[in-house]
């Protein structure tokens, strides 16, 4: 048998306890574990010990780990237990167990998990009965209890946790004071505007305050029960529970006394290795990461996916920070911050304003990037300028429409419907799936989701066309409040590698790797070969860097572009042959006709964008129907150029100023058989009024009197976006030069699955304008380079072994009888 | 009793990192996976969630992702991965000097129950 090595950790909480999930994920069997947990419970969702003071929750339904887990995974639980000692010569922990009994457990490494502790202000009277903290089930449950029985309650400090603890009393029917030291509330999320909307807010909810307030001592009666608090100024307030919420530290009583660095917490490098002892590891709260010890739970779950990565012996991970966001968690009141929210020297502010209606908006913008927002009232936006301040990308482009949010640019699928917080339960969220409001409330509460890939892969919801991501976003963030913070800026591609699209590209490129097996190999990959995200975009990566260098390979196509047809619900296909501009012919026509009578072809239908589908293919016939209709691949099934639409324009229309439809054939045949990013759709119209709807398209040309007017990256699928002005020009072929180069960019530089409106959006239309209109030199060689790239490519219909179509798919084997 | 196994095709006729499909008399097709290490399985060509062609997946790792609404099929099991549920009927394989068995008995009446989901106007007379 295999030696395993044996690995202890002290703590039983959520950040150690998720990290054990993905070391078990990774490496089961590598490892005998054994766990001292403090409290008498399994890992429970701290988080959510506010909605169960408040009555929202009980105590059973936040357990993220249930008894039956530890023993599913054979690992040694000692619940209630005190770890009094580590020898780190021995390697032996000691502890006392929950009888008083001595336990002594050896390890080859050790994770410290001791997350923080609640920091007591050192004042007299702090040891009465009734004096609590605010950080576990059984501070939690003194709180109801108390509740029970008295009535005044004083909570002292006025941040997050204070003011979640004050409600919760509040809710409970206590009378609740909060002292706060500071100006205004929660000033560490708030400026001072929203920290006193918010005040006023609480107290016509009931809640008293008492603001700048320097607490003195705590008066107890002969019980030993605490009664009053006196201030510096010598007044006082009746108190039968006094709730210290005035921040916590990181708990590193054990650390100090194992001799390791601490400095703010346990000082820790990028793979949460102790700088003191390779063996010892710490996360979550109680480790200092480059000088910052993190409260909320996505930095936290973050270190301790690159903790499991490290003890799996992988190596590949590291831990580089991450920028939090802050939520209360009391309902009805919708506040939201992020970065450097006050702003100052060196900032901009754009700011909205309306206290008496309950709304404040302000943006922190430097050198046109957003670095910080807090949000009063209306937080339905904190998710998307949370994600473009993480991004730090330029949003000079977006500058004048930033304040009122992404809803203002308009998503489909959803009625309209943009709040997440006012939607009834039965709302249906996503459109696609059928997910409800209420399935995914219930998903992330029961099954204790933090981000959210998981609530996709529970739920299904935003997992199909993805317009739905925001407002999945928001839900999980109204669920889980303050513990929601997206993971850090360059995510990866998938599961199977660290690394983000760019770097893939760049590694491409830089290394000249022209296959699959390259690029997994140089970059590390951790499954032998990719998934169904990864592949199919490391091999677009591949072609449309080194073309004709690097092979296509088919079985990294999904089946649309592997079959070259469009699979359809019942497992039969679509065929759309090219009609180049949307002109066919009664020859072409006839042919199709033939066909459908041939194959019993049950359904034809002409499409969007100028053509006709055949539906209800079946996958034998595929190659007959190809070859009979004798027209040219539509590649209506692939990341690559659909059409180019036109209206009839000067030949025919009275009011045509432009020749449209021989400039869209033209386009069609310079840039088909493209294969892109994404799909690629053009439109070209003779005249401003657009009949060929060139707004709304990835390159969208407009015939004028005096020539073609350019705009780039419109898309009308899930979001409605209207393309932006690029150009205007002289003559037809300026319109293609300038069209290939700005696609050609678009190959080069496009992550996959990103359209143009997106790519645009994250490198900026100055970006593209730059390298297209500017540089007349680049945009000769981009246009070149396509024309290059395009030069002699199989039509995969007709030149199926050039194209690398594998024919024996298309037949089934029959077998003998 | 002993297995009769019905000689189906050579390993190398199935693409790796891909699949065919198998014809039988009655039901849906068998779909045949080998990948990219060159283990061969075969499942019933039906996803158990609706009903997509299993075969037409994209194959990694003992896995193949369903073309359809891409649910991730355990080819050794038949399984979802979780946290999707389901599972697809699981043919017994035999791969013996590079040729491919299937059992006759499973082929003529494992799994024959399933249906492919009805598309176009055929559903509309219901």
């Amino acid at each position: 048998m295999v030696k395993r090595y044996k690995l202890v950790m002290v703590g039983n909480g959520m950040a150690g306890v998720r990290t054990l999930e993905e070391l078990l994920k990774i490496a089961p069997d590598l490892y005998d574990i054994t766990i001292f947990g403090a409290e008498p419970h399994p890992n429970y969702n701290r988080i959510l010990l506010s909605p169960v003071l408040a009555g929202e929750q009980t105590l059973e339904q936040i357990v993220l780990n249930d008894w039956a887990w530890y023993q599913e995974h054979n690992i040694t639980l000692h619940a209630g237990c005190t770890v009094t000692e580590v020898n780190r010569a021995r390697r032996t922990v000691h502890a006392t167990g929950a009888g008083g009994e001595a336990i002594s457990v050896p390890y080859d490494r050790l994770i410290l998990a001791t997350g923080s502790n609640p920091f007591m202000l050192p004042i007299p009277g702090k040891e009465l009965d009734g004096v609590l903290a605010y950080r576990d089930i059984a501070d939690t449950q003194a709180m109801i209890d108390a509740a029970a029985k008295y009535k005044h309650a004083v909570v002292i400090g006025g941040g997050l946790l204070g003011l979640e603890a004050a409600n919760g009393l509040m809710k409970r029917g206590m009378q609740v004071t909060v002292v706060h030291a500071g100006e205004w509330l929660m000033e560490r999320q708030l400026d001072p505007v929203a920290g006193q909307m918010l005040q006023k807010a609480l107290v016509e909810r009931g809640m008293g305050f008492l603001m700048a307030a320097q607490t003195q001592e705590l008066l107890g009666n002969d019980d030993g029960r605490v009664t009053a608090v006196r201030f510096k100024d010598g007044s006082e307030v009746p108190a039968d529970l006094v709730v210290m919420a005035v921040g916590i530290r990181p708990n590193t009583q054990l650390a100090e006394a194992m001799r390791l660095h601490v400095n703010r917490g346990i000082v820790v490098g990028d793979t949460m290795q102790t700088t003191t002892d390779a063996r010892i590891y710490a996360v979550g709260e109680c480790a200092a990461h480059r000088g910052v010890a993190y409260g909320l739970v996505a930095p936290l779950f973050e270190q301790g996916k690159v903790l499991a990565n490290h003890l799996a012996e992988f190596g590949i991970g590291r831990y580089l920070g991450s920028q939090t966001s802050t939520k209360l968690k009391v309902t009805g009141i919708d506040l939201f911050s992020a970065g450097d929210f006050m702003g100052g020297a060196g900032t901009e502010e754009i700011l909205l304003s309306d206290p008496g209606a309950g709304h404040y908006k302000k943006l922190v913008l430097k050198d046109d990037k957003l670095v910080g927002a807090c949000l009063y009232g209306n937080t339905v936006d904190g998710s998307w300028y949370f994600k473009l301040l993480r991004e730090g990308r330029s949003v000079a482009d977006l500058r004048d429409k930033l304040m009122f949010g992404e809803s203002n640019i308009g998503e489909g699928g959803h009625a309209g419907q943009n709040q997440a917080a006012s939607m009834p339960d039965s709302f249906e969220v996503c459109g696609c799936n059928g997910v409800t409001k209420g399935t995914i409330c219930k998903a992330i509460k029961e099954k204790g989701l933090f981000t959210i890939d998981e609530v996709r892969k529970h739920t299904k919801a935003s997992a199909s066309c993805g317009s739905c991501t925001g407002l999945v976003e928001q839900i999980l963030m109204a669920t889980v409040g303050g513990a929601y913070a997206a993971a850090s800026a360059a995510k990866p591609v998938c599961a199977c590698t660290e690394h983000g699209h760019q770097a893939v590209r760049d590694a491409i490129r830089t290394h000249h790797l022209i296959s699959k097996e390259e690029v997994f190999a140089f970059m590390e990959w951790k499954t032998p070969d990719g998934c169904p995200s990864c592949r199919p975009a490391v091999n677009y990566y591949l072609i449309s860097t080194w073309p004709k260098e690097a092979l296509d390979d088919p079985q990294s196509r999904a089946i649309n572009e592997r079959s070259h047809a469009n699979i359809q619900k019942d497992g039969t296909y679509s065929v759309i042959p090219r009609m180049w501009g949307g002109e066919t012919s009664a020859a072409e026509l006839r042919r199709i006709a033939d066909v459908v009578d041939k194959y019993q072809i049950p359904g034809v239908k002409v499409t969007g964008g100028q053509r006709i589908d055949l539906l209800g293919v079946k996958k034998e016939d595929l190659q007959g129907v190809w070859r009979d209709i004798g027209m040219p691949s539509g590649h209506a099934y692939g990341k690559s150029l659909r059409t180019v639409k036109t209206c009839v324009g000067s030949e025919w229309c009275r009011f045509g100023t432009q020749d449209s439809s021989a400039l869209g054939r033209e386009l069609e045949r310079a840039l088909w058989r493209m294969y892109a990013p994404h799909k690629v759709k053009l439109a070209v119209s003779g005249c401003p009024r657009n009949c060929a709807e060139s707004g709304i398209k990835d390159v969208g040309v407009i015939g004028v009197d005096s020539g073609w007017e350019i705009h780039i990256a419109g898309n009308g699928g899930i979001k409605t976006e209207v393309a932006h002005f690029f150009t205007k020009v002289k003559t037809a072929e300026e319109v293609l030069e300038i069209s290939g180069a700005f696609l050609q960019l678009y190959r080069e530089e496009g992550w996959y699955l990103e359209r143009t409106t997106h790519y645009v959006a994250r490198v900026g239309l100055e970006h593209v304008k730059q390298k297209v209109l500017e540089d007349a030199e680049n945009r000769r060689a981009l246009w070149a380079r396509l024309q290059f790239a395009l030069e002699g490519e199989p039509d995969p219909w007709f030149e199926g072994e050039k194209a690398r179509v594998d024919e024996r798919q298309f037949i089934p084997i029959a077998v003998a009888a | 009793m002993t297995t009769n196994w019905k000689y189906i095709c050579q390993v190398a006729d199935i693409p790796r990192q891909g699949a065919r499909r198998v014809a039988r008399p009655q039901g849906l097709e068998v779909a045949l996976f080998r990948t990219g290490a060159d283990a061969v399985y075969a499942l019933l060509d039906y996803s158990p969630y609706k009903g997509g062609p299993l075969s037409q997946g994209m194959v990694f790792g003992d896995n193949v992702a369903c073309p359809l609404h891409n649910w991730t099929i355990s080819l050794a099991s038949g399984q979802a991965l979780a946290p999707d549920e389901g599972s697809t009927p699981a043919f017994r394989v035999r791969v013996e000097d590079g040729a491919v068995y299937l059992d006759a008995a499973e082929l003529a009446a494992h799994a024959l129950a399933q249906t492919r989901p009805l598309a176009g106007p055929a559903q509309r007379s219901t």
